[in-house]
């Protein structure tokens, strides 16, 4: 089995604080996937911290068995519609347009090949008669449809997407899936953080469950036992939240700056 | 020196006032300043405070004197002016609040600093009495002046101490106070209108330019110290007024120099210093703590790599070599000989020819490290699901994080556990 | 008009486009803010450049000030981050701090220092036409503020086109913009370098608060005029050169200071873009039902 994304023994802190242990999994190609866990269970930042927007206490991620500076035009992320200010002064095009904006351009203007690009993954997600359109203007649904066109035009081969169907009416939340499954049968891989149980196991593959730990990493039909969501979705184990605020608290470092793995 | 005597014996008359009406105008800024801190509305404030020139221009222009009841009142209807335009803009348009207060500042002063200048090219009356509104000149305080910050003061302190429950509960949670069926939006009207009153008065010592320093620093300095918010406003209600002390002597032995910009200073000073030095909260502390985990964590490692020798030789109290204990985990040399001396000192090994062992309350305190260090991969192992080849570098740290209480926690979560996930036994001392 | 009055227009009108262009970022940024402060901490910068170099149109010892502007960003992120100060107080502490003390240096060398404190807060753009440049060979060039103006304009035009596509993706979604390798905090530092520098240009001719009018409020009034960025910038440049010449001609008329005018021209006319503002989206409610009251100005009312 390829591997698309490797996560090494990550663990993050948020403004000091642990919101990561030791998370530890590898995933497939060619899979659409899911990231599943109750509310605040860290599934934004483990995608924030794949994306290299944070900076994990220890352990590293590689994509394609590389790091990801070396493939980052292979990658293409998906923060979520609310973390935006949709009150910008830019039309739908413009932002599609951005899923064309590379390191090494970024002082050019787009080509005309370019602007082919952004048109036609507006019109994988039904949004081309709207390019003109202000983006306040628009639905959540249309909100988060252009975010995806964004993403599509950039042509990547892993796509990360932050709750992509927060919002979003049923019609197009069954688009949005279709459309992913048809990139999944394309060979692209496409990882999905996602807080709705009742749906995962219809949508994804492959699911990754956590809470702030991982659960479990599988083929759907593993992952989704009655132990392991009671593991997930039970409560949140009391000693390990009580160590996360010790740790904020005596501004303790949460890793020893010599520590090798010297032991194990 | 001789200043100062003089300053403080307050032979002049108007050295007394001055000083007066300054300690009066900190400790009221500073006092409603705290409550706009709390609610991060600071900003707002030194909006307000820009705002208020045109205001007293146009009553000084109306007047045509500078009666310090109608410059009052010119300047609390343009601060109120400005406030409401703030709140409308932001809250109306999809124009965010900072854009809202920015603008409101900047065009509010602009408009002012017309008609100032306007009144300064007609050579129309006093120009020194407006001038002191832009950078503040205390020196020229007069009695009515000290009456007016007076009866201001008492205005501030009634109110303050009549509503002080539910100010307090608008600014820590305005959400829960709207719940309980507080009059939200009248109470932020009047802590707004204090807020005003304050800024007007306050101006005449700082000027309205360095005006958000009176409201935002002393409460910024008082925060370091305190969490409750009685002291708080105690605290910075004392820095106002001793800046504002500073300022008016440093004007008053240099007369050239502008009051406001002093006060500042005097006010920037007890801010750093509170940022640095304050208990807990201060830079320093927490630097002084990081430094105390490096000590826990270096003289704790030691202790149980000398532990795990000894379980490997069988026996606990033998004397081990620093070549040994190198080769059991590299430390760095200065944080080897630090911990070294650190044990040393609390009777944890004692030194030998040829390198250390551990006394007997050293081997207490190592198993406590080794059994925490198996205890915590047990449970990453059982509650976490982690595989037994992950676990250690996560035990490495959390075995000096954890406490008594946590200890017993684990411990009873986990069964009281024999063997850790790699079979290594958990040492109990009871 | 005369040439003079000509003269005053034009610097006028380059400062208060450059402001405009840089403060447009500024406000998208929510950091609005953050440019008053830069605008009132760079002048113990310009005190001390001017006490170093005894002269005024230095380039290295303008930049030098500029640092000023840089310096603050950092101290305010310091307090915030490090010291754990609330970001609202670390903005007030900061500026406050360095105003004051750019204060105090202009009191303790006024006698050394061509500044002084009304300058520091309303500029001298009405002398604009008594400062000449004279050229090697003896000709009059025309004024030096004027000159100033027009390159500072220049060097902010060519940073804005060149860095456009930098400045959209940094400011409208930062985190995307740092998923395909574009950092963030780059161009964060290259725009408060260039608001810091252009600060420190505008100052002599409109002072340290009148800059931030002049960067917030045509910005702002062009935000509520039209939906797309560059139009945005189009409308701010437009509005900056409106408010220069009625705030010019409001002065002239009050016989008041010109940066005060021209901040309060540009203050009218977002008075007249805000009541346009609000007519439109009160209609749309109207005409339209619920649905578009949201879409127009509550978009976020549609997350729920």
């Amino acid at each position: 089995m390829e591997t698309a994304l490797e996560v090494h023994n990550l663990t993050v802190s948020y403004s000091r604080k642990p919101v990561l242990w030791d998370v530890d999994f590898s995933l497939p190609k060619g899979k659409l996937i899911g990231i599943v866990g109750p509310n605040g269970s860290g599934k934004t930042t483990l995608l924030r911290t794949i994306m290299g927007l944070l900076r994990p206490d220890s352990g590293y991620v590689k994509i394609f068995d590389q790091p990801l500076n070396d493939v980052r035009e292979r990658v293409s992320y998906v923060p979520q519609r609310e973390s935006v200010d949709w009150d910008f002064p830019a039309s739908v095009m413009d932002v599609v347009e951005m899923g064309r904006y590379r390191r090494s351009s970024i002082f050019k203007r787009l080509t005309q090949h370019d602007r082919q690009l952004s048109k036609e993954s507006l019109e994988k997600v039904q949004m081309l008669e709207y390019a003109n359109r202000q983006i306040s203007q628009l639905s959540g649904g249309q909100q988060q449809r252009v975010f995806i066109a964004r993403s599509l035009a950039q042509q990547a081969d892993l796509y990360l997407m932050d709750e992509p169907f927060v919002g979003v009416d049923a019609a197009t939340e069954d688009a949005i899936l279709s459309l992913l499954t048809e990139m999944r049968d394309q060979g692209k891989t496409v990882i999905i953080v996602h807080h709705d149980l009742q749906t995962a196991y219809d949508y994804f593959d492959w699911i990754v469950l956590m809470n702030t730990r991982l659960v479990a990493s599988g083929p759907v039909e593993e992952v989704f036992t009655r132990d392991l969501l009671q593991d997930a979705y039970g409560g949140r184990l009391t000693v390990l939240s009580k160590i996360g605020d010790l740790i904020s608290k005596e501004e303790f470092p949460l890793r020893e700056r010599d520590f090798k793995d010297r032991e194990s | 020196m001789d200043t100062l005597f003089e300053f403080f014996s307050f032979n002049d008359p108007n050295v007394l006032i001055v000083t007066l009406g300054t300690f009066f105008l900190g400790a009221i800024s500073a006092t409603t300043g705290c409550f706009a801190f709390l609610r991060k509305r600071s900003l707002v404030g030194d909006a307000v405070a820009h705002a208020i020139l045109p205001g007293i221009a146009l009553a000084f222009m109306i007047g045509q004197e500078k009666n310090p009841i109608i410059l009052i009142i010119g300047a609390l209807i343009s601060g109120w002016i400005a406030l409401l335009s703030i709140d409308h803009i932001s809250k109306n348009s999809k124009i965010k609040s900072d854009t809202a207060i920015g603008l409101v500042l900047s065009v509010f002063f602009g408009f002012g600093i017309l008609l100032l200048t306007r009144i300064q090219h007609s050579g129309a009356g006093n120009q020194a009495g407006l001038d002191k509104f832009l950078f503040g000149k205390a020196a020229s305080m007069s009695v009515q002046d000290v009456q007016t910050f007076a009866i201001v003061g008492l205005i501030t302190l009634i109110i303050l101490s009549s509503f002080y429950k539910e100010f307090k509960l608008i600014s820590f949670n305005p959400d829960y106070a709207s719940s309980v069926g507080l009059p939200v939006r009248t109470l932020e009207f009047f802590l707004s209108s204090l807020t005003v009153l304050a800024i007007t008065t306050g101006i005449q010592s700082v000027g309205v330019v360095l005006m958000a320093a009176l409201l935002i620093t002393p409460a910024a300095a008082a925060r370091s110290w305190t969490h409750r918010l009685g002291s708080m406003i105690l605290l910075s209600a004392l820095f106002g007024a001793f800046a504002g002390l500073t300022g008016t002597y440093i004007s008053y032995t240099a007369p050239r120099m502008p009051t406001g910009p002093w006060v500042v200073m005097a006010l920037s000073f007890f801010a750093l210093f509170s940022l640095v030095f304050a208990p807990k909260r201060g830079v320093l502390s927490r630097i002084r703590q990081q430094r105390k985990n490096r000590e826990k964590i270096i003289t704790e490692n030691i202790l149980k790599a000398m532990y795990q020798i000894g379980e490997r030789h069988g026996a606990q109290g033998d004397v081990v070599t620093e070549e040994v204990l190198q080769e059991k985990r590299s430390f760095l040399k200065r944080e080897f000989s630090l911990g070294v001396r650190l044990l040393r000192k609390r009777l944890w090994i004692i030194e030998s020819p040829e390198g250390w062992k551990l006394t007997t309350s050293g081997v207490t305190e190592a198993s406590r490290v080794v059994r925490l260090h198996r205890l915590w991969e047990m449970y990453l192992n059982q509650k976490m699901n982690l595989q037994a080849d992950h676990i250690h570098p996560n035990a490495e740290t959390i075995e000096h994080i954890i406490t008594p209480e946590i200890e017993r926690e684990l411990i009873r979560e986990l069964d009281r556990p024999e063997r850790d996930p790699h079979d290594r036994e958990i040492p109990y001392t009871s | 008009m005369s040439l003079n009055d000509l003269y005053i227009l034009v610097t006028g009108s380059a400062i208060a486009i450059s402001c405009g262009l840089l403060g447009s970022f500024l406000i998208l940024r929510k950091m609005a803010m953050i440019g008053d402060a830069i605008s009132h901490a760079v002048l113990p910068g310009i005190v001390l450049a001017f006490l170093i170099s005894g002269s005024r149109d230095n380039i290295p010892m303008l930049i030098g000030a500029a640092g000023f502007g840089l310096l603050t960003t950092v101290l305010i992120e310091l307090f915030h981050k490090k010291a754990r100060l609330q970001e609202d107080a670390s903005i007030g502490v900061t500026f406050t701090w360095l105003f004051a003390l750019g204060v105090i240096l202009i009191s303790v060398f006024s006698g050394q220092v061509d500044l002084d404190q009304d300058c520091v807060l309303y500029g001298e753009i009405a002398y604009v036409p008594l400062d000449l440049l004279i050229g090697p060979d003896g000709s009059i060039w025309g004024p030096r503020p004027m000159w100033i103006g027009i390159g500072l304009l220049l060097m902010v035009v060519i940073f804005i086109i060149i860095g456009y596509r930098g400045l959209l993706v940094s400011t409208f979604n930062p985190a995307y913009a740092v998923s395909i390798g574009i950092s963030a905090s780059v161009w964060h530092y290259l725009l408060m370098g260039m608001v810091s520098f252009t600060t420190v240009v505008s100052f002599e001719s409109v002072g340290a608060i009148l800059v931030v009018a002049l960067m917030i409020a045509p910005p702002a009034t062009a935000y509520l005029w039209t939906g797309r960025l560059r139009r945005m910038l189009l409308l701010t440049a437009i509005f900056g050169v409106l408010s220069t010449i009625f705030g010019y001609y409001l002065a002239v008329w009050i016989n008041g200071s010109v940066a005060g005018g021209m901040a309060t021209a540009s203050g009218v006319f977002f008075g007249i873009a805000y009541v346009r503002y609000r007519i439109l989206s009160n209609r749309a409610i109207y005409s339209n039902g619920k649905h578009n009251e949201h879409a127009i100005s509550h978009p976020e009312m549609d997350k729920a």
